[in-house]
């Protein structure tokens, strides 16, 4: 394969990547890695690398669409950042450590957790209990926009939270990928922070937590202009294409069918990671 | 006091929004046009990713990169326009510190300088 043909290739791939992962909420990032490596052969090094720097492009690409509809939580946001910004480097150093097999087969385990998450019904669980000391001492408490009007809403187990996030980063650093089902177990389920919040809070710490490490990685080589130009470019024209047509998509089913797909990449990313032949 | 911080933080959340959605396009539109001239110049090559080499060092640190790109060589310049995109969420960090500090919420201004001072590490120093 010609560089051109190699370059458009991996465009393509990237696009319907950034696509999908903008309809379905799973992000372009979790198959990037998998398709460099699995569908091109390229070294997971490089994957991860490339895959890294499309995720900082989503995210900061989707920032001003969402950052509109006034959900997000600055400081919930900021503060959670300093966990998922130190596991991000965390990451980025266990990354060089880690044999790639062992890479390959975390990898699988998120994908197949993600895939999982992903399509468990959303519900707020939202509390009334009295307000959290942490969450007081923080002013992490908020509201948001409803069609009643302005909801407050508490945030609780801030400790617990902090420690997920500090997972996600590592797992972004190590992963090259944004850790959305991790940020939404920590957000939604841990901390009880309504739905619409986290997900509009966690799309702008993806590209904060990603930048973390991207540093790193270009440091040590795992960047190569080659791969993560058709990468970037294809990931952010999917996901700008996606955002502009998904009010009116019919996702549920697109999610199931990426679902699918992602948990069969899992699971040969765990099986040639197991066998030694990644 | 709620409304008069929301009101800040909606208005500063705003123009942050644009302020990252134009330096993502900025650096789609640098890299874009590496790659072209990229594409040009390396069409006919085999590239080899099996295996790991790690990229040579003037495709690694920022003064290299900088340096590479002004002689217009095709990788530094996708590695300028990328260098642009890890920029963008840093560029947004620091525009939180602002925000905060309009609002006098001088523990969210601390919180957020923590937050930059290593982000701004991670990406000078390796």
């Amino acid at each position: 394969m010609t560089t051109f043909e190699f370059a458009i290739l991996i465009a393509i791939g990237s696009l319907v990547a950034g696509l999908l992962g903008a309809l379905t909420g799973l992000g372009g990032g979790v198959v990037i890695v998998p398709l460099l490596t699995l569908a091109f052969g390229v070294d997971i090094r490089y994957a991860i690398g490339a895959s890294l720097v499309s995720v900082i492009a989503t995210s900061s690409g989707a920032a001003a669409a969402y950052l509109k509809e006034g959900y997000s939580n600055m400081r919930v946001g900021m503060f959670l950042e300093v966990a998922t910004t130190i596991g991000a480097v965390t990451g980025a150093y266990l990354a060089v450590s880690t044999p790639t097999k062992a890479i390959a087969i975390i990898f699988g385990v998120v994908l197949l957790y993600s895939a999982y998450s992903a399509n468990k019904p959303q519900k707020d669980l939202l509390s009334d209990d009295p307000p959290d000391r942490w969450a007081t001492l923080l002013k992490l408490d908020g509201t948001y926009p409803t069609a009643r009007g302005e909801r407050s809403y508490h945030v609780r187990h801030v400790p617990a939270g902090f420690g997920l996030m500090y997972l996600a980063g590592v797992l972004s650093g190590l992963l090259g990928i944004g850790s959305g089902a991790v940020k939404v177990l920590a957000m939604d389920q841990a901390m009880r922070i309504p739905f619409k919040v986290s997900t509009t809070t966690s799309n702008f710490m993806i590209g904060v937590t990603a930048a973390a490490s991207a540093g790193i990685y270009l440091h040590r080589g795992y960047i190569d202009p080659g791969i993560a130009m058709p990468v970037m470019l294809g990931v952010l024209a999917g996901a700008l294409i996606g955002a502009r047509i998904l009010p009116g998509a019919k996702v549920r089913t697109l999610r199931l069918v990426f679902s699918i797909v992602i948990a069969a990449l899992a699971v040969e990313m765990i099986f040639k990671g197991v066998k030694g032949t990644f | 006091m709620a409304s008069a911080a929301a009101w800040n933080d909606k208005r500063f959340e705003i123009i942050i929004g644009r302020l990252l959605r134009a330096g993502v396009m900025l650096a789609a539109a640098w890299v874009l046009a590496g790659g072209i001239h990229y594409l040009i110049q390396f069409r006919g090559e085999k590239p080899d990713y099996r295996a790991f080499h790690g990229e040579p060092a003037d495709l690694r640190y920022i003064r290299e990169i900088v340096h590479e790109g002004l002689e217009l060589n095709a990788r530094a310049l996708i590695q300028f326009g990328l260098l642009l995109l890890i920029a963008t969420p840093i560029a947004r960090v620091a525009f939180s510190v602002i925000g905060f500090a309009l609002e006098e919420d001088w523990m969210y201004v601390g919180i957020t300088l923590a937050v930059l001072t290593l982000l701004i590490y991670t990406f000078i120093s390796s």
